[in-house]
């Protein structure tokens, strides 16, 4: 089984970090160079926007629906140690078993110990965002677990030993001619003469993946949706591979953060509306998997849930921060994001990119090194992500509140001069009419060379590396004033 | 200064009956004050053109959106503090910025909160909802499109981001564009698309900002204007900024600078970044 080469599981049983993680900027300045990641992002999530803006209109009733999903999970996650145990009784009394888990370390040791007792060697695993968060891959290679991933994406990310780049669409970064030449290099399966077109990719994947459906004694997925009242899960999914995994082998393993609870079926509906309008851009969804433990002779015969908190409770402790747990894992933040679509996902160094991303992981993880703390940073805070958001979560808003706790957290922070002295001077009209004055003998010297100033120092070469910069007027608008209307008042 | 009351050059164009002459405070924001004065003096002369009387209030600075969004909260609120003290007891503030306009609006509230201050809170209550950008302040609270203006050029129109998605301008700025007499406006191609100048985001991420703005030139060229327009000389700064740095031979002009013209000669010597 191959490690994708940058992932390392946690050692402290947090979410894993990419290895050598760089932070957002200086990882970005790397992506917005590559022409054939610009092209692949642009093409796709282009697409993608345009189909779900279209697909949102043809719903009146869209922002009810919009703020009855905010609504039932603000109540959620205000009562979640109600609904919590609630999940835990009726899953329970449905036959399956619940495991708690901490961190993501617990929940790798539970799921390994789980998969040994069936001596199993593999298992089939459906998308889970969950288990990338866990590093779950990883930590069953270390045990001699091979893990098959069944989705496409998430195969085509597998297979070129490589890392998630989209929650939706984990290989978003990839074109059909880079899949094609994976395909032909590490599927045995593929045609010598395979074409890139989707038909023949996805058959070739469909032909490698049926025998280990067929074989497999545990699947491992994660849960859109966990409903307390009845403990059943729900799976929603566009291939059916989900569907395999769920109901073909004798044991289940089901990784579900702590906030995916929704109190009751009723509830459902609205985030069945919400969801594939969102993420895929469709009415209905394909493939909807719900189950409640075990029946007999029916799918699985063992079931068990493990429920993962791994900085939930954290975030929830953060009254403006918590709201990134009403978060569903749709990513049309990330289709609309203008950052997101020229950095790509690795940037964000987190199995959770973009714009939720970037209020996510630093709660999840904690801002403590300097990787997560740049990630409040990575957004222009033009707000496109909180306008498409289906549980209207103000990402603007969560952005700017941990931007003020990262910057808390580094007391030494060089950048701190500069603000108080700014904030000096920005806060007195006095000091400011002394600076412009300044700023006007300086600038007319610059004047003298058409208003424009080309080069700057650092750290405002960073302006003037692609961009001029004004020149100071002769005379700040307040001068004027005072010159021409002093007393007028 | 003197009421003026309506004024007299421009019969027909203002909204029939008595339009209330209102006394406005200018809240200029510290980077037209400072790098933009002729936005400034364009917002004057079109609210006085209109039959109002403006005020400046001399105790305003900064609004402090920059140290806010960068995470500077205490001194954010700081000054806060003093632009909501200087704007005591106006019906009306008017400003250039849908940018510094949202800050007031959307977070002067909760950053008055953190203090405790009572004071300021106070202000913050009074001011905020008295807060306009200045498209909207002439569409919906005076209730004028046509404001006169004169303005022989192709031009298109950058919605920013602020004035789209937290102060919901709509199509103020377009409705106001469209009465302007010889403006031909131009669709701009994925309008609603950040420029990426997001304030400190610009120095912090500087790539991506580029990036983004390498985009935004592009739509700009494809639209053929010669001038790009925007409600926000922040974001303006740093369209001009690289469409200057490219010898584009396309200029960025306020709005107001817009809705000022009423000539040649006005027109000839507007022109921000």
């Amino acid at each position: 089984m191959t490690t994708p080469a940058g992932a390392t599981p946690a050692p402290n049983g947090s979410m894993p970090t990419y290895l050598g993680m760089p932070s957002f900027p200086s990882a970005a300045r790397t992506a917005v160079a590559d022409s054939q990641l610009r092209r692949n992002l642009t093409h796709a999530t282009t697409a993608i926007r345009a189909k779900r803006a279209n697909v949102v209109r043809e719903l009146d009733d869209w922002e009810e629906l919009r703020q009855a999903g905010k609504a039932i999970k603000e109540h959620t996650l205000a009562n979640l140690d109600t609904y919590l145990l609630r999940l835990e009784e009726s899953v329970t009394s449905a036959g399956g078993h619940v495991h708690w888990a901490r961190d993501a370390a617990e929940a790798n040791a539970i799921a390994i110990d789980l998969i040994k007792r069936k001596n199993a060697d593999k298992a089939v695993k459906s998308k889970s965002m969950t288990t990338q968060e866990a590093g779950l891959n990883e930590a069953l290679a270390q045990n001699g677990i091979q893990a098959i991933e069944t989705d496409l994406a998430e195969l085509i990310v597998q297979l070129g030993d490589d890392l998630p780049s989209h929650i939706l669409v984990p290989a978003i970064h990839k074109n059909r001619a880079e899949i094609g030449d994976l395909f032909r290099r590490t599927i045995s399966e593929a045609p010598g003469d395979l074409a890139d077109d989707p038909p023949s990719l996805t058959a070739t994947a469909r032909a490698h993946l049926r025998g280990e459906f067929l074989d497999a004694k545990v699947g491992i997925s994660g849960a859109n949706f966990a409903v307390a009242d009845t403990g059943s899960l729900v799976v929603v999914e566009s291939e059916g591979n989900g569907r395999m995994c769920l109901t073909l082998p004798d044991t289940l393993i089901s990784f579900v953060g702590i906030e995916k609870i929704i109190p009751s079926w009723r509830d459902l509906e609205v985030f069945l509306a919400l969801l594939p309008r969102s993420s895929t851009a469709e009415r209905m969804n394909p493939y909807t998997t719900i189950w409640s433990g075990v029946a007999n002779a029916d799918g699985p015969r063992e079931f068990h849930l493990i429920l993962l908190d791994n900085g939930r409770t954290a975030t929830l402790a953060d009254e403006t921060g918590r709201q990134a747990l009403r978060c569903i894992r749709c990513s049309a933040c990330l289709n609309v994001c203008p950052v997101y679509e020229r950095a790509g996902g690795h940037a964000y160094g987190s199995p959770y990119p973009g714009p939720i991303g970037a209020i996510l992981s630093p709660q999840l993880r904690g801002m403590t090194s300097p990787a997560d703390a740049s990630l409040p940073f990575a957004s222009s805070l033009c707000g496109a992500c909180y306008e498409v958001c289906p549980v209207a979560i103000n990402i603007p808003e969560a952005l700017v509140h941990l931007r003020a706790r990262a910057v808390q957290s580094q007391p030494h922070y060089p950048e701190r001069i500069f603000f108080s002295l700014a904030a000096s001077i920005l806060s007195s009209p006095g000091r400011m009419a002394f600076a412009q004055r300044l700023g006007s003998l300086a600038g007319s010297a610059v004047a003298r060379r058409k208003g424009r100033i080309r080069r700057l120092p650092p750290p405002l070469s960073a302006w003037t590396d692609t961009r001029d910069a004004p020149a100071p007027p002769p005379e700040s608008f307040r001068a004027w004033w005072s010159r021409t209307r002093g007393g007028a008042r | 200064m003197a009421d003026r009351g309506q004024d007299t050059r421009f019969p027909g164009m203002f909204p029939s009956g008595n339009v209330r002459s209102m006394r406005i405070g200018l809240f200029v924001t510290c980077l037209t004050d400072t790098l933009y004065p002729e936005t400034g003096k364009a917002v004057v002369t079109l609210l006085e053109r209109l039959g109002h009387r403006v005020d400046f209030p001399a105790g305003q600075a900064c609004c402090g959106q920059m140290h806010f969004n960068t995470g500077y909260r205490r001194e954010a609120a700081r000054m806060a503090r003093g632009l909501a003290a200087a704007f005591r007891g106006h019906e009306a503030v008017v400003t250039p910025s849908a940018s510094c306009a949202a800050m007031i609006r959307e977070y002067y509230p909760a950053l008055a909160g953190e203090t405790g201050d009572a004071g300021f809170a106070r202000d913050v209550a009074e001011l905020a909802p008295r807060v306009h950008d200045l498209a909207t302040f002439l569409t919906d609270v005076i209730g004028v499109t046509d404001v006169g203006a004169y303005f022989p050029h192709k031009v298109t129109y950058h919605p920013t981001c602020h004035s789209l998605r937290m102060m919901r301008v709509g199509d103020a700025p377009y409705r106001l564009l469209k009465a302007v007499r010889g403006l031909d406006l131009v669709d701009l191609p994925d309008a609603t698309t950040c420029c990426g100048f997001g304030g400190t985001f610009s120095l912090k991420n500087p790539d991506i900002s580029a990036a983004m703005c390498a985009d935004k030139v592009a739509a700009i060229r494809q639209s053929r204007a010669e001038v790009v327009t925007a409600g926000d000389n922040s974001c303006l700064m740093h369209i001009g900024g690289a469409l200057s740095r490219l010898r584009a031979g396309v200029r960025a002009m306020h709005l107001a600078e817009i809705l000022a013209s009423t000539g040649d000669a006005g027109a000839a010597t507007g022109g921000t970044p």
